[in-house]
C-alpha cells in the first residue's frame, strides 16, 4: 500500500465497540459486480444442473427444479452472509465483505434485510427491461419506459452516491469494503545493524515532517520501484536542503539515506512524545521559524 | 539526539521497543484471524476464541498507541489492517444460530406482528378493496377478467371455459403427479415473489405496496367473480381458502413490512430518513423472513393436502383451524411474560430502589 495509491475518498472510518476508529476501504464497483456475477453463476449452474438432472429422470423435477432456483434465489447470499461472516463465494474470491456502518455487530436481520431488496433492485429492472408486460399488464410503450427508468435509477444507484450504498445497504445500514491487507516488513532501523556512519545535527534534523519521512521509508523499502539515479537525486536534495557540509559531499548514497532515515525518525518521535507534530516539511519550517 | 542513535546495533527508538515486546501477539492474532478466514469461527476451539477476542482488544489497543508514538508507517497501516481483518471475525455475525432461531419464532416473530397491527390492518383493507372491486366489476362485465387475470395464471379456466371444466379443476384428484408439483411450486414462487417485491417497494414511497396488493386483490377477485357466475362460489373458497389463509396472510404481512419502510421514509420523526430506514428496515426484513415461511406452509398445504381432501365441508374446517393457528400465534404467543413486563421490571427495580434509600 503505498501512499501514492491511497485514495483517501473511498475510504471510511468505523467507531469499534471498543471506542477505536478504523479505516476500512470501500469495494470498488468492479469488484462488487464481478462478486455478484460470479454469486449468480454458481446459482445458475446449480439449478440448471439439479434442471439437468430432472430431464434425465424423465422430467418428473420440474418441481424440484423450480423449488431450487426459489430457494437459491431467496437464500443463497443471506445464508452465506451469515455462515462466512459477510462474504458470499463471489465476495470472499474478490477479498470483500460486508460490514455494519456503524460498527457494530453484522445482524442477520441486516443480512435479511439487504438481500431481499436485490429483487427489485436487480431482477425487477431486468423483468422491466425484457418484459415491461408482464410487470404491469397491458402496459402501453409510455408506462414500460417509465416503469424502466424508475427501475434503472434503483439499479445504477451504488454509481448516484458517495458510499457506493445499494438501495439494500441503505435499509440494512451496511457498507461493503474491502478485507485489508498488508505484510509486516521488518522495522528498517532494525534491519540495519551497524552503527551510524554519518550523524546529524538538530538543525539539519529540523526541515522534514512525518510525510517526507514516510515517502522516505517507501523509498528504502522498495515498495514503489526506484532506481539508483532516483536515490541520488533524493540524496543530492537532502544533502542540499539540511546544508550538509561541502566537504564530506560525497557520500554512500544508500547508507547516508538509512542514517538520515533513522535520525530523522528519532527526532520527530521524540518530538510527537511532547505533543509537536510536524505534519510535512511546511509545517516544519513554519515551526522552525516560529521558534526563539 | 544523535549520540543516542551513533551507538549501533539494535535501535532504541522507543516505537520499536513497543513493537518488539508486542510482535509476537500480533502474529498469534494474524494466525488465528488466517484461520478463521479459511474455515470460520468453527475452527478455534473455545480457548483460541477467548485467546483472539483478547488479542484483538490488546491489538487495537496497540493500534491506538502506534498512531500516537510511532512514524513506522508500514506498522501503523498493517496494524489497523490486522485490527479490521480481526475486527470482522470478532463482530461479523452472531454466533449461537439454534438459540436465535427458537427466539425468532417463538417471540420475536408474534410480538413485531402485534407492534405492527396497524400496518397488517391497512395492507389487509387495500388487498379486500382490490378483492372486492375485482368480484364486482368482473360480474358486471365478464371481459374485464382478461384484464384483470394473468393469461399465464389462470390456465385455461377463463370465462370461456364451460363450467363443467371449471368443476373439475376444482375436484380433481390428482395424485403426486408432475402437474401438482409445478402448479404447486410455481404458485408458491409467484406469490413469494410478489410479497418480497412488496416489501422491497417500500422504499420507494409505498404507494407500489398499495398498488400490489391492490392489483393482487382484482385478479382474485375477477376469479371469484367468474366461479361466482357459474354458481361454483361456495366450492371455490373451499378449494382456495384451506391454503390461502396462510398465503394471503403471507401477502399481507410483505404488505405491512413494505408499509413500515414507507412510512420510515415519508414520516421519519426525530431522528433521519437514512437513519430511520436503517432502524426500521432490519425490523420488516425479519416480517418478510417469517412471510416467507408463511408461504412455504401455503405451498404445503396446497400441494398436499388440498388435493387429496375433495369435500367441501372438511376443506373449510381446514380453512377455519388455519385462521385459529395464526391468530393464536399472532396475538397470544411471546405474550405472557411480554404482557406487563416492562413496566413490571421498572416497578420491581423502582421499588428495590426505594427500600435501599
Amino acid at each position: 500500500m503505498s501512499l501514492a495509491n491511497t485514495d483517501a475518498s473511498a475510504e471510511r472510518a468505523i467507531m469499534t465497540p471498543e471506542g477505536i476508529e478504523l479505516t476500512f476501504t470501500l469495494a470498488p464497483i468492479g469488484s462488487r459486480a464481478s462478486a455478484f456475477l460470479l454469486d449468480w453463476l454458481i446459482i445458475i449452474a446449480i439449478t440448471v444442473g439439479i434442471g439437468l438432472l430432472s430431464v434425465m429422470a424423465g422430467g418428473g423435477f420440474v418441481g424440484l427444479f423450480m423449488l431450487t432456483h426459489f430457494l437459491l434465489r431467496t437464500f443463497y447470499f443471506s445464508f452465506f452472509e451469515i455462515v462466512w461472516m459477510g462474504a458470499t463465494p463471489g465476495k470472499r474470491n474478490q477479498k470483500i465483505r460486508v460490514i455494519d456502518a456503524r460498527g457494530g455487530p453484522l445482524s442477520a436481520g441486516a443480512i435479511f434485510a439487504r438481500n431481499f431488496t436485490r429483487e427489485v433492485e436487480i431482477f425487477l429492472p431486468l423483468i422491466a427491461i425484457f418484459k415491461p408486460d408482464a410487470l404491469v399488464p397491458g402496459a402501453t410503450g409510455w408506462v414500460g419506459l417509465i416503469a424502466t427508468l424508475w427501475c434503472l435509477v434503483l439499479m445504477l444507484m451504488p454509481l448516484l452516491n458517495r458510499d457506493n450504498l445499494r438501495v439494500g445497504d441503505l435499509i440494512a445500514g451496511t457498507r461493503v469494503v474491502q478485507v485489508p491487507s498488508t505484510t509486516l516488513l521488518d522495522d528498517l532501523s532494525e534491519k540495519r545493524r551497524r552503527s551510524m556512519r554519518y550523524t546529524f545535527t538538530d538543525e539539519q534534523l529540523a526541515h522534514y515532517g512525518n510525510y517526507e519521512l514516510q515517502v522516505l521509508e517507501e523509498l528504502l523499502r522498495g515498495e514503489t520501484i526506484v532506481d539508483d539515479a532516483t536515490l541520488d537525486m533524493v540524496c543530492e536534495k537532502i544533502k542540499t536542503r539540511v546544508h550538509w557540509p561541502r566537504a564530506n559531499w560525497d557520500v554512500q548514497v544508500r547508507v547516508f539515506l538509512e542514517d538520515f532515515y533513522q535520525a530523522q525518525r528519532a527526532r520527530l518521535e521524540r518530538g510527537l512524545r511532547f505533543g509537536v507534530r510536524h505534519a510535512d516539511k511546511d509545517a516544519a519550517r513554519a515551526a522552525a521559524k516560529g521558534g526563539p | 539526539m544523535t549520540g543516542q542513535n551513533a551507538r549501533g546495533g539494535q535501535s532504541n527508538l522507543r516505537s520499536v521497543q513497543f513493537r518488539r515486546e508486542r510482535e509476537a501477539g500480533w502474529r498469534e492474532l494474524e494466525s488465528l484471524v488466517e484461520s478463521v478466514e479459511k474455515r470460520g469461527l468453527k475452527a478455534l476451539d473455545a480457548d483460541d476464541a477467548r485467546r483472539l477476542a483478547m488479542l484483538y482488544r490488546g491489538t487495537l489497543s496497540a493500534l491506538s498507541v502506534a498512531r500516537a508514538i510511532s512514524l513506522d508507517r508500514n506498522v501503523v497501516v498493517w496494524l489497523e489492517g490486522l485490527c479490521g481483518r480481526a475486527y470482522l471475525c470478532v463482530y461479523g455475525t452472531k454466533r449461537h444460530l439454534g438459540r436465535a432461531v427458537k427466539d425468532y419464532f417463538t417471540e420475536w416473530v408474534p410480538q413485531a406482528m402485534r407492534r405492527l397491527r396497524w400496518h397488517l390492518l391497512l395492507a389487509t383493507i387495500f388487498l379486500v378493496g382490490g378483492g372486492l372491486a375485482g368480484f364486482f366489476l368482473t360480474l358486471g362485465d365478464m371481459d374485464l377478467f382478461y384484464s384483470f387475470m394473468n393469461a399465464g395464471m389462470s390456465g385455461g379456466r377463463t370465462p370461456a371455459a364451460d363450467t363443467e371444466f371449471l368443476r373439475q379443476g376444482l375436484f380433481a384428484i390428482e395424485s403426486f403427479s408432475d402437474t401438482l408439483t409445478n402448479f404447486a411450486s410455481f404458485l408458491f414462487s409467484h406469490n413469494a415473489r410478489i410479497g418480497i417485491i412488496a416489501f422491497a417497494l417500500g422504499v420507494v414511497f409505498g404507494m407500489p405496496v398499495f398498488f400490489l396488493l391492490f392489483y393482487n386483490g382484482l385478479s382474485l377477485g375477477a376469479f371469484a367473480a367468474l366461479y361466482h357466475s357459474r354458481g361454483l362460489s361456495v366450492d371455490l373458497w373451499g378449494w382456495l381458502l384451506p391454503h390461502g389463509v396462510t398465503e394471503l396472510g403471507a401477502v399481507i404481512v410483505c404488505g405491512a413490512a413494505g408499509l413500515v419502510l414507507a412510512q420510515s421514509v415519508l414520516f421519519p420523526g426525530r431522528s433521519t430518513r437514512l437513519a430511520n430506514l436503517r432502524d426500521r428496515g432490519r425490523e420488516a426484513a425479519g416480517i418478510v423472513l417469517f412471510a416467507v415461511v408463511m408461504f412455504f406452509i401455503a405451498a404445503l398445504i396446497e400441494g398436499i393436502f388440498r388435493q387429496m381432501v375433495n369435500d367441501t365441508p372438511t376443506r373449510y374446517w381446514v380453512a377455519l383451524s388455519t385462521v385459529l393457528v395464526w391468530l393464536g400465534y399472532f396475538g397470544w404467543l411471546g405474550r405472557r411474560r411480554g404482557r406487563g413486563r416492562p413496566d413490571g421490571v421498572e416497578r420491581d427495580r423502582r421499588s428495590r430502589a426505594q427500600g435501599q434509600a
